[in-house]
């Protein structure tokens, strides 16, 4: 499928005059939710930068009926929601959880992974933007190895959970991974999971200047780097089958990666580890295995394959 | 379940706090730029590289095929300058 950006709709998804910073990664991802599914979406939004995006009432920087909710209850109250929607004739609504790294791997985890194993009828989106920004910054468990906060003053000592690996063992129907640096990668994945029914996850990296600590002109290309060096691969998980995005399948050979130093040098909260290259081996050693993890998923789930045989016979 | 409205209309109503969309709901954000997006109409192919990935949507189309920018409410982050494939699009000092 290829996406002509000239018919992708030229609607205000995003009101221009919102309260986001300068080259904000969430705004970016709201919009292409919006390009993807339409207007037939209600965002289910904890508190996080995209709370406060929205701007002053009785005005809202966002172009979407939106329930603002606490952060342990995102997932259930989009159940909650949905369910309501069915009993009144509606099925054709989709319900959208966008919630930061921190309101879904941490204080929402477990509405999350209620969810999830009920298979309610939801989009859930992870905008990552690896740390708690809207509170100025602090390590959340998606922080990468390495990475200043405010709370990891020498950078993080462990590595980042994987919640997406975390939502394939919940059996769901559809998880992905996407990045604000290809965004139409990202409707695309959009629109494919807006037509399963069942529980669907995306998690969407989102690079944040303010919190990541680089110029906000590079939100898109600090998003693809993470993509060609190999430390954000990019896949799909449908219906028991694991494939690799199209645009991700080439940095499964590594030397077709570009170097993380590229990367990192980018971005201030690497600063302190720039010219500590036993500390770039342990990001390095981290991406290898990540492509290890994604090449057993990928043997395990191959299309027309006994589906997940070789996982789940070992667990 | 059965399909159609089982639920009727509550007796009692509580107000919400409502908002709506519309522009400008923290003011004019062109007001916080250092620096400003200007296009060159000739370099330009209209490729919509940078309307995609504004993050502001602040980038117009115009009736040639091509873009302005829209400086009310542009930031001036300098994504559409970063992402544009043919240089045409150049950040330049306000202050
Ligand atoms: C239970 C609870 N604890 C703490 C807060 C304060 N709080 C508001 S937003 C936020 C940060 C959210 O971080 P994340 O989910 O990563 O989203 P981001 O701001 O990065 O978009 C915190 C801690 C809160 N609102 N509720
Ligand atoms: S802190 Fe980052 S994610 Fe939050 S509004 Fe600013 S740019 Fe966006
Ligand atoms: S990215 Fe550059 S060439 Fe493409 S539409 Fe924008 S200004 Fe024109
Ligand atoms: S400078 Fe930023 S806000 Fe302004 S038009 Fe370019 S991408 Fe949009």
């Amino acid at each position: 499928m290829v996406i002509n950006l000239r018919k992708l709709p030229d609607k205000k998804y995003i009101m221009p005059g919102n309260a986001a910073c300068p080259g904000c990664p969430e705004t970016m991802g709201l919009r292409y939710v919006k390009m993807a599914l339409g207007d037939n979406v209600v965002l289910v939004i904890p508190a996080g930068c995209s709370s406060v995006i929205q701007g002053i009432s009785p005005y809202s920087g966002i172009n979407a009926p939106i329930l603002n909710i606490v952060f342990a209850a995102a997932a259930s109250a989009a159940t909650g929601m949905k369910a309501a929607f069915e009993a009144m004739g509606k099925d054709d609504v989709h319900v959208v959880v966008w919630a930061g790294d921190g309101g879904t791997g941490d204080i929402g985890f477990q509405a999350l992974s209620g969810a999830a194993e009920r298979d309610e009828d939801i989009i859930y989106i992870c905008v990552d933007n690896e740390a708690y920004m809207n509170t100025g910054i602090q390590r959340s468990s998606l922080t990468p190895y390495g990475a200043w906060t405010t709370t990891t003053w020498k950078g993080k000592k462990e590595h980042k959970k994987n919640i997406p690996m975390i939502l394939i063992s919940h059996g769901v129907k559809y998880v992905a991974t996407a990045s604000v640096g290809y965004p139409t990668d990202f409707i695309e994945k959009l629109q494919r999971a807006s037509k399963i029914k069942g529980f669907r996850y995306i998690h969407l990296l989102a690079p944040c200047p303010v919190g990541w600590r680089f110029d906000p002109a590079l939100t898109a290309k600090v998003a693809q780097l993470a993509v060609e060096t190999g430390l954000f691969p990019l896949y799909e998980y449908i219906n028991g089958e694991f494939k690799l995005s199209p645009i991700a399948k080439r940095y499964k050979d590594p030397s077709k990666r570009k170097p993380i130093i590229e990367y990192l040098k980018l971005q201030g909260r690497y600063r302190h580890l720039l010219d500590k290259p036993e500390e770039i081996k342990k990001i390095e050693e981290y991406i290898e295995n990540t492509w290890k993890l994604i090449e057993t998923l990928e043997e395990s789930f191959a299309p027309g394959k006994d589906r997940g045989k070789k996982i789940f016979d070992a667990l | 379940m059965g399909k159609g409205p089982i639920l009727q209309a509550p007796e009692t109503f509580f107000i919400a706090p409502l908002s709506r969309p519309a522009p400008g709901s923290v003011g004019k954000t062109g007001s916080w730029r250092t620096s400003k997006p200007v296009v060159y109409e000739d370099k330009c192919t209209g490729c919509m590289l940078c309307w995609l990935y504004c993050p502001e949507n602040t980038i117009l189309k115009t009736s040639n095929g091509k873009v302005a920018i829209d400086y009310d409410y542009c930031k001036g982050c300098g994504v559409c300058a970063a992402v544009c494939p043919f240089e045409a699009i150049d950040m330049v000092s306000e202050v």
